[in-house]
């Protein structure tokens, strides 16, 4: 057996409904590796009291026979989850010292279901970014380096933390949220597996919102059929959030057959982009090949307006965080700014929000202000607005079609180095999310499998894109993605 | 039923110093939905509780909270819509409107500025019997209510009180049809009285559960008229806004004084600025808010949190067939049924406990003309000096009701009457009780009159020297005979006694 942090989900519910295993084992293994992984930067709250008791009670739980798949299981939570009692900041500053009296729905639904919290997991501040180094943590650190080199690299993000901690075996599993991608490309940068749901899926209520119509949340884990389990035990119909659907969970794990024979799977062109690496665009063909060698039928597509997704994205989730963050004015909790003598209530809020949100926090509260502003809405979020509905078409259209799901790269490169971004137009970083976004605008099921090394020895990620609700067919697909990928890479421990 | 017709009232023409001038006014008015919770949480609304004691999560704007539509706010939305014989849109959506400030925890209120849930809809405003002003209403949306500000406990400190933060207010837009201060009181009104038929919204005024923002602008006459056929706010003024009036005194005197205002303005050859304006009651002025150029930009746009509210026909319909008569209606029915005049029939109907009593006096005496007027003279005078209310009214209307059946009757005179009706009305007896036991009983016995009046003819020989003249004199006679019976002589028989005695 292997260390038993580095367990995938599957195999330590087996291991400890057959008592080979106790929670209290898994967790003390991964409490050490938290505790000796402080160079990744992944966890930012620790909860190791939490996280015993509630392995003895999975372990009594566990005993008793009354043990759901996710009993027992060490999870790290991304700080954008409210949890009862532990501090839950968004990594923003903003929300310094800010414990929330609630459970959000979703880590709620996975204690219940017996799953362990070792902490709190580092991300880009209020999920704003895709290198995770807009936290007010600082950056968390991808456990994987290009060959020999010692560079830092970006676990990618926003839920960088999550990914960090995954792929360096810190934890079983972890949750994330996407918004634009901040699940599937952090996976594909870490080489672990991410699923996006069908907006509606996962109840957003206790997530700290960023774009409230394009948010959810989702597992990060260390393979398609811990993503299965995980996912089954995080969705559900809460009548707390009224975009959330009420329609039945399926196991999803029980969909996972492998079999894809005569599925459809889309290629779309538009995905093609230029400059974009060969070894991308090699990654891309190999994945073509897998899905065509396991019997599935490969189809031309088009999905016309995908140029106009990344713009249209840059304007809708901004529009809707700078209403959403408007709330963050030092009047109830979190950080208030110290006030000079005879400071009024508009001095209060600027000094409050100038030190307590981060630059990227920043531009994109006063960009969502601007194009939501009186003689501007009609030219930029309407527009957009129209944008997104026809890229909702465009889906639509080739679902018609018959098309089961869309292969696409996940990610335009792989890690790159931290910092490396840092003296760049804001834009070539927002260019992360390139294959990503069209997903959360149309609301669809996406997901990122790990396919394949770069030179360096990087991990790369393809993404499937599946029907809306259909998450089942959709990690079959990528169940058979990684059967044939056979991708078993390992960051090498130099923390 | 009857169909009654109006006149349109003449529209309030100020003299300035150089012309005559119509005032033009329109109202958005604020009312809290009858709901024991908030529109998106389940806080209680409770009037006067413990500051933040009334705040949900979500009230607060505590990260990640959600906001979830209370149903039963929507349906007294739709029941006031289908009050005012309003549109009812199937599908309405929820915008936010953005605005920094310490009692909106958001920095949001939830409002319908896009697709509202009720849209054209109209008051018939009663300005006296056979004048009525018909209003249009342009729109009723539902939206959140901000917290309270409290400036004034600390020197250097403010505080919020989140309580009202996110009960459930309707925005009830009218078109600018009101044309005068009186007319704008009118207004508010015959909408509280509907919306308290309706039970959608208490109208209480000093608690701020309905409050009034007004628009006012003046114009020259016959420019209204034009505006009314094409519809083209070019033909009137710059307007005005009022805020937050919750008093029908202090929207008069508000009206008045800003009309006065922009008078004054226009003919100096001035410009109205369009802006907001608070009044000062103390003062008596309105003072201005912010400008247009200050005002805020809201950005309005969908609120992601919540999908477009959808509601079926088929609800629509069962609280259209729950809805009770309203006012007009009622008034109608009480002039068409028991004859009353159209004043009267207006009193009764002022509200539905008043109309409820007079109703049932009604079927216990049968009489709707003499209990109209024995409730609005007697009754209402009456409870007015106590300072109560219809509804605490110590005299039932089964009291009031047997009381008219005993003048009915000729038991006893409309003069004994009141005698009975006070001691029913602080002591709670029945009023044949009441006649019986205090021999109050009219005298019907020719012989006993006329006995009395045989005595008084005797004592009084000058008198009926003179009466024989003069006929009016008879009138003496008749008052003595009272005085001797102590007035439960009947009247009728008195009177015609006298002038046979008389022969006159």
């Amino acid at each position: 057996m292997a260390e038993l942090n580095g367990m995938t989900i599957a195999a330590a519910r087996d291991a400890l409904r057959k008592g080979d295993v106790t929670s209290v084992e898994l967790t003390e293994a991964c409490l050490t590796a938290v505790e000796g992984a402080g160079a990744l930067n992944a966890f930012v709250h620790h909860t190791p009291e939490i996280a015993r008791a509630q392995a003895a009670a999975a372990d009594a739980r566990i005993k008793a026979g009354d043990a759901p798949a996710m009993c027992g299981i060490p999870l790290g939570i991304k700080d954008l989850f409210c949890t009862k009692g532990v501090p839950s900041q968004a990594a923003s500053r903003i929300l310094e010292g800010f414990k929330p009296e609630y459970e959000s729905t979703v880590s709620g639904k996975l204690f219940d279901a017996g799953a362990v919290m070792l902490g709190k997991l580092n991300m880009d501040e209020f999920a704003m970014g895709s290198s995770n180094e807009t936290s007010v943590y600082g950056n968390a650190v991808n456990p994987w380096r290009r060959g020999n080199d010692e560079a830092a690299l970006t676990p990618g993000g926003s839920s960088g933390g999550s990914a960090s901690a995954v792929a360096a075996d810190l934890c079983l599993a972890a949750t994330g949220t996407d918004t634009g991608g901040s699940i599937r490309q952090p996976a594909a940068f870490t080489g672990i597996t991410g699923i996006k749901p069908t907006y509606g899926r996962c109840s957003r209520w206790g997530i700290v919102a960023f774009a409230s119509s394009l948010d959810q949340a989702g597992p990060m884990t260390k393979d398609v059929r811990d993503a299965a389990i995980m996912l089954s035990a995080m969705c559900g119909h809460d009548p707390k959030d009224s975009t959330s659907a009420d329609i039945p969970v399926p196991d999803f794990e029980a969909m996972l057959t492998g079999d894809i024979k005569g599925k459809k799977i889309g290629i779309p062109k538009e995905y093609r982009m230029d400059g974009m690496p060969d070894e991308i665009e090699s990654l891309w063909q190999d994945g073509i090949a897998m899905m065509r060698d396991a019997g599935a039928e490969i189809v031309d597509i088009s999905l016309p307006h995908t140029k106009y997704a990344l713009p249209a994205y840059y304007v809708i989730a901004p529009a809707e965080a700078s209403s959403n963050l408007a709330r963050y004015d030092g009047v109830r909790y979190g950080h208030r700014a110290k006030l000079s003598h005879g400071d009024g209530i508009t001095e209060m809020y600027e000094k409050t929000r100038a030190e307590g949100f981060g630059h990227e926090v920043q531009r994109r509260v006063m960009v969502g202000t601007y194009v939501l502003s009186a003689g501007f809405y009609d030219a930029y979020y309407n527009r957009a607005r129209r944008v997104r509905t026809l890229i909702k078409k465009d889906f639509e259209d080739v679902f018609a079609q018959g098309i089961d799901a869309i292969l696409t790269p996940a990610t335009p490169s792989a890690a790159f180095g931290l910092g490396e971004m840092s003296d760049a137009d804001p834009v070539a970083m927002y260019l992360n999310d390139v294959f990503t976004v069209t997903v959360n605008l149309a609301g669809l099921p996406g997901v990122a499998v790990p396919a394949g090394l770069d030179k360096q020895g990087l991990p790369l990620g393809l993404q499937l894109i599946g029907r809306p609700w259909e998450e089942g067919d959709l990690l079959n697909c990528a169940y058979a993605l990684e059967q044939a990928a056979g991708f078993v890479a390992k960051p090498g421990k130099w923390w | 039923m009857l169909d009654l017709t109006y006149e349109t009232p003449a529209p309030k023409v100020i003299a300035g110093a150089k012309h005559d001038w119509e005032l033009v006014i329109g109202m958005e008015v604020h009312a809290q939905v009858s709901s024991k919770a908030k529109l998106f949480s389940g806080a209680s609304t409770q009037f006067g509780a413990e500051p933040n004691s009334n705040v949900a999560f979500v009230d607060a704007a505590m990260p990640g909270m959600l906001p979830v539509i209370n149903e039963f706010c929507v349906e007294q939305a739709v029941r006031t819509g289908l009050g005012l014989n309003a549109e009812i849109h199937l599908k309405s959506a929820f915008d936010r409107k953005n605005y920094f400030y310490p009692d909106l925890p958001q920095g949001y209120q939830i409002s319908q500025l896009y697709e509202p849930i009720v849209g054209e809809g109209e008051i018939l405003v009663d300005m006296g019997p056979g004048v009525a002003r018909l209003v249009r209403v342009e729109r009723i949306h539902l939206e959140q209510d901000a917290g309270k500000s409290i400036h004034d406990m600390d020197p250097n400190m403010s505080f919020v009180d989140l309580n009202r933060t996110g009960v459930a207010l309707m925005e009830i837009v009218s078109r600018p049809d009101i044309r005068g201060p009186e007319e704008a009181a009118a207004y508010v009104t015959k909408l509280r009285q509907i919306l308290r038929y309706l039970g959608t919204c208490d109208g209480n005024m000093q608690n701020g559960n309905l409050r009034a923002d007004v628009n006012v602008s003046i114009c020259r006459p016959g420019q209204y008229e034009k505006y009314m056929e094409t519809q083209d706010f070019g033909h009137l003024g710059t307007r005005c806004e009022i805020k937050n009036m919750n008093s029908m005194r202090f929207i008069q005197a508000a009206i008045e004084y800003e009309a006065r205002r922009q008078i004054k303005i226009l003919e100096e050859g001035g410009e109205v600025v369009q802006e907001t304006r608070l009044y000062d009651p103390d003062k008596n002025e309105t003072r201005s808010m912010r400008s247009k150029e200050e005002a805020h930009d809201y950005r309005y746009f969908p609120c992601p949190d919540l999908l477009p509210l959808e509601i079926e026909q088929a609800w629509v319909d069962d609280i259209k067939a729950s809805l009770p008569e309203l006012p007009d209606a009622k008034k109608a029915r009480f002039m068409g049924d028991y004859g009353l005049t159209e004043y009267d029939a207006s009193v009764l109907t002022a509200d539905t406990t008043s109309a409820a009593y007079f109703e049932q006096v009604v079927s216990a005496c049968e009489d709707g003309k003499l209990a109209a007027n024995w409730v609005i003279n007697e009754l209402f005078g009456r409870l007015k000096t106590d300072e109560k209310d219809i509804a605490d009214s110590p005299l039932s209307p089964a009291q009031l009701g047997g009381i008219i059946r005993l003048i009915k009757s000729d038991t006893i005179s409309g003069k004994i009457a009141k005698d009975v009706f006070e001691i029913a009305y602080t002591s709670g007896r029945d009023p044949e009780e009441i006649v019986e036991t205090e021999g109050l009983k009219q005298v019907t016995d020719t012989g006993a009159i006329e006995a009395a009046l045989d005595q008084i003819i005797a004592d009084n020989p000058a008198q009926v020297e003179k009466a024989k003249v003069n006929p009016k004199l008879a009138g003496w006679f008749v008052g003595q005979v009272m005085k001797a019976t102590g007035g439960k002589a009947n009247p009728k028989a008195v009177n015609q006694l006298v002038a046979q005695k008389l022969g006159s």
